[in-house]
């Protein structure tokens, strides 16, 4: 199966680049845009059979290596 | 003084700090690779700069997975002092040898210039013998972050180890180079037998290179 992972930087966490990313498309004439977060998105293709076990190593997963729980948050999505 | 220096795939500072430890101390550091599994009869055990990975999905994140790391933590928490500089502070970091996080400097832009820091832990056996110090900094993640419930705790439990200054040793927002918390330098654990910090003393240790002031932290640990 196929999990799709969102890492996002917690809310309280500063976001240079994602200002950045804001500023440029204000400059561009998107004026209405407020604000902009940049994050990852990681596709991992798993063999289980049971959604659960699945989700419950992806979770293991992001804790233990692909998120830093310090400054991120993620979620996990499962086809 | 029997000295470990770990060297990983990407790895680029540790001859350079292997040299100083050699000049200073007067005996050779081992090199270990990241593969072995042992650290036995270790004074100092430290994890250079470089780009280990290549920064592959967070600076140090994939590091910390290998097979010496584990042996890396044990020593710590027996004691044995650890020095992690640069992309090893991110390394430690990834471990939760230290606490907090290392994220992008908020300027964006890679940043390779000298820079003053001066000792905030006055007593710890890696600061005892600095004060303010000139030193390079080479980075483009070492905005230290930490919660602040995080903060509070290094802070009280004087885990401090190093703070960006000006040449007069105040602590500034225009000395602080990239967006560090309280213009944090350099962290110990909670033992203070770990140093974690993104300025690099190994590049200033002999007067060949400019400036002899990064020597003092490694005389600070061989006193």
């Amino acid at each position: 199966m196929l999990a799709k992972i969102h890492i996002t930087l917690k809310k309280d966490v500063l976001d240079p680049q994602g200002k950045v990313v804001a500023n440029s498309l204000n400059t561009l004439g998107f004026e209405t845009v407020q604000d902009v977060r940049q994050g990852k998105y990681i596709e991992v293709t798993i063999d289980e059979e049971d959604t659960d076990i699945a989700k419950q190593k992806l979770n293991q997963m992001c804790e233990k290596l692909l998120a830093n729980l310090v400054i991120e948050d993620y979620s996990v999505e499962i086809e | 003084m029997k000295s470990k220096v770990i060297v990983f795939p990407g790895s680029n500072c540790d001859r350079d700090v292997a040299v100083a430890i050699k000049q200073i101390s007067g005996s050779e550091p081992q090199m270990v690779w990241h593969k072995e599994t042992s650290l036995s009869n270790s004074d100092l055990i430290i994890v250079p700069g470089g780009f280990s990975y290549g920064d592959y999905l967070r600076c140090g994140a994939i590091a910390s997975t290998s097979p010496i790391i584990n042996e890396v933590v044990k020593k710590a928490n027996e004691g044995v002092p650890v020095i992690g500089i640069c992309n090893g502070f991110q390394i430690l970091i990834e471990t939760s040898l230290l606490d907090g996080a290392l994220i992008r400097n908020n300027s964006l832009s890679f940043i390779c210039r000298d820079v003053y820091i001066k000792s905030e832990n006055q007593t710890s056996i890696f600061t005892k013998k600095t004060n303010i110090a000139k030193m390079p900094i080479a980075h483009n993640e070492g905005n230290y972050f930490a919660s602040d419930e995080t903060l509070k705790k290094i802070v009280g439990n004087d885990q401090v180890a190093f703070k960006y200054c000006n040449q007069e040793g105040e602590v500034t927002s225009q000395s602080n180079p990239n967006g560090s918390l309280e213009n944090i330098a350099g962290i110990l654990n909670d033992r203070k037998n770990v140093l974690g910090l993104m300025p690099h003393p190994e590049r200033a240790a002999e007067s060949a290179l400019g400036c002899e002031d990064g020597k003092y932290i490694f005389e600070s640990i061989l006193s």
